[in-house]
């Protein structure tokens, strides 16, 4: 496999905090077009890796590389206009609460774009449509809707830019099974739907079932390290004995 | 030297160690935050939304606060100045009192307790749940988005308000002067005129624009600070009317010593 089939990188990663070492020598890649799942107990990690994604952190060593490019050699106002590539699904939606939810979905296209109000509003409908957003929700604030809706307007938003990265920090915690399950029927369906783009899509989650269901690879993080970097089939059949506790307990 | 001795001084030196890395980090969010007020893009309706916001929050308590301590500087120069028959004076005193300082001091006051607060518990409450990560991760500067408008407009508004308070507290004061305590009509305006110089109208405006920015400074910079959840948010909440309080009453003194050179 060639570089060019890995949209991001880490070598020999290592964050510190202090005397702290959340990121300890990591070494992996991300598929591009794939869906690639973060699995790991509480602070193994995980949010450090997309902080380092996002380019809101640097690696105190080693160095990260995202679409070809490393962030740490961009200035700020470089890696602002770079964020446009990424859309991300917040824990809790993260949604803007003075503005209406439709109003929401505007604000990236309305901050990069120079698409007329009729452009503009026209894509919102789309994308709605395409998050299975009912029409009623459209003029509500987002303190007026459930979770499960809230998580749509999130997703909506973040598709906004077309992104070729999309990230999901827990895209189900504090979600009821049904809604769960819609959340990971759309991250499934809407990272399809977007294949052309080739969107890559990773997701942060505790969730081990939903992970099984939608991801086509998994990393299995420990310590600050990746233990298990793997398909989904071959971690089912991973015999590293965290992993295997991992999916004990999750079971 | 016995523990108890040391312990003031060990206090004192460690407040100084807690203060300085954040008054590091206060001068260089003031420094950042300017900046942005010059480079594009200009957020015009976000500024005219919080022109209006801190106008709807402050006009009435400021128009409040201006008629009233108008009337009652009126009753109390007037009980002084009456001994010495020089009860004419009751006009200039006062309007040079509300103009350089009352109208200034007073407008902060009401702002940093008003308008300081709801900036950080805005802002505050966005970093809370994530919205201000939000505008980060799209590439928008959560600074420049939130913050810049709030301060530009607290420093346009805050002379518009004290401007405001400097009208109605003299019209406070010629009330009582001239119709409760019976000073001469004409002798009040004269006098007033005479004393009265327009270099003083703009001392008060320029400490009005100058308290404006740093309440808002000082606002939205203690949201930005917030950490942890709905504590986190009234503590930032409550730090910043704190020290838009001080930072008024401090900075006034050394602005009046500028000015008065300057002027």
């Amino acid at each position: 496999m060639t570089d060019q089939n890995y949209t991001i990188e880490f070598s020999h990663v290592t964050k510190r905090f202090g005397e702290h070492t959340v990121l300890d020598g990591l070494d992996f890649k991300i598929h591009e077009g794939k869906i690639t799942t973060l699995l790991g107990f509480s602070g193994a990690g995980k949010s450090t890796i997309l902080k380092h994604i996002l380019g809101i952190y640097h690696p105190t060593e080693g160095h990260v590389k995202v679409l070809d490019k490393e962030l740490v050699k961009m200035e700020e106002k470089e890696i602002r206009q770079f964020r446009t590539n990424f859309g991300m699904s917040f824990q809790y939606s993260a949604l803007f609460d003075s503005m209406t939810n439709f109003e929401n979905v505007c604000f990236p296209l309305r901050e990069f774009t120079k698409l007329s109000n009729n452009e503009i509003r026209e894509k919102v409908l789309n994308l709605m449509e395409q998050v299975g957003l009912e029409e009623h929700a459209f003029e509500k604030l987002p303190s007026e809707i459930s979770g499960g809706m809230r998580k749509r307007v999130g997703l909506a938003r973040a598709l906004a830019l077309e992104p070729k990265i999309m990230l999901y920090d827990e895209p189900t915690t504090g979600l009821d099974p049904i809604t769960t399950h819609m959340v990971d029927d759309l991250i499934k369906s809407t990272h399809q739907r977007n294949a052309h783009i080739p969107m890559t899509s990773v997701i942060i989650s505790h969730d081990i079932s939903a992970t099984l269901r939608i991801s086509d690879y998994i990393a299995f993080l420990e310590k600050g390290r990746v233990v298990e970097h793997s398909s989904v089939e071959e971690f089912k059949r991973s015999k590293n004995p965290i992993i295997q506790r991992f999916l004990e307990l999750s079971s | 030297m016995s523990t108890k001795l040391l312990k003031p001084i060990e206090d004192l030196g460690s407040w100084i160690l807690d203060i300085t890395p954040a008054l590091g980090r206060l001068t260089l969010y003031m420094m950042t935050s300017t900046a942005w007020f010059f480079r594009p893009p200009l957020r015009t309706k976000l500024f005219i939304n919080e022109m209006v916001f801190m106008g709807n929050k402050s006009l009435f308590i400021v128009g409040l606060t201006a008629s009233f301590s108008g009337m009652v500087f009126a009753f109390q120069i007037y009980s002084g100045f009456t001994a010495f028959s020089v009860d004419s004076f009751v006009g200039p005193i006062v309007a040079i009192a509300v103009t350089k300082e009352l109208a200034p001091v007073f407008c902060g006051l009401v702002v940093a307790g008003r308008c300081g607060a709801a900036m950080a518990a805005q802002i505050g409450t966005m970093k809370v749940t994530e919205q201000v990560d939000a505008l980060e991760v799209m590439g928008v500067n959560a600074v420049q988005y939130l913050a810049v408008p709030k301060i530009f407009a607290t420093v346009v508004t805050m002379p518009m308000l004290a401007a405001i308070y400097m009208l109605i507290a003299n019209v406070g004061s010629w009330v009582v002067g001239t119709q409760v305590l019976g000073i001469d009509e004409a002798a009040y305006f004269a006098k007033a005129g005479d004393f009265m110089k327009l270099k003083m109208i703009a001392e008060g405006l320029i400490k009005a624009a100058v308290f404006g920015y740093l309440i808002a400074i000082v606002g939205t910079y203690q949201g930005f600070a917030v950490k942890g959840g709905a504590e986190g948010v009234g503590k930032g909440t409550n730090m910043a009317v704190v020290w838009g309080m001080i930072l008024v009453l401090v900075v006034d003194f050394f602005l009046t010593a500028i000015l008065m050179k300057v002027l």
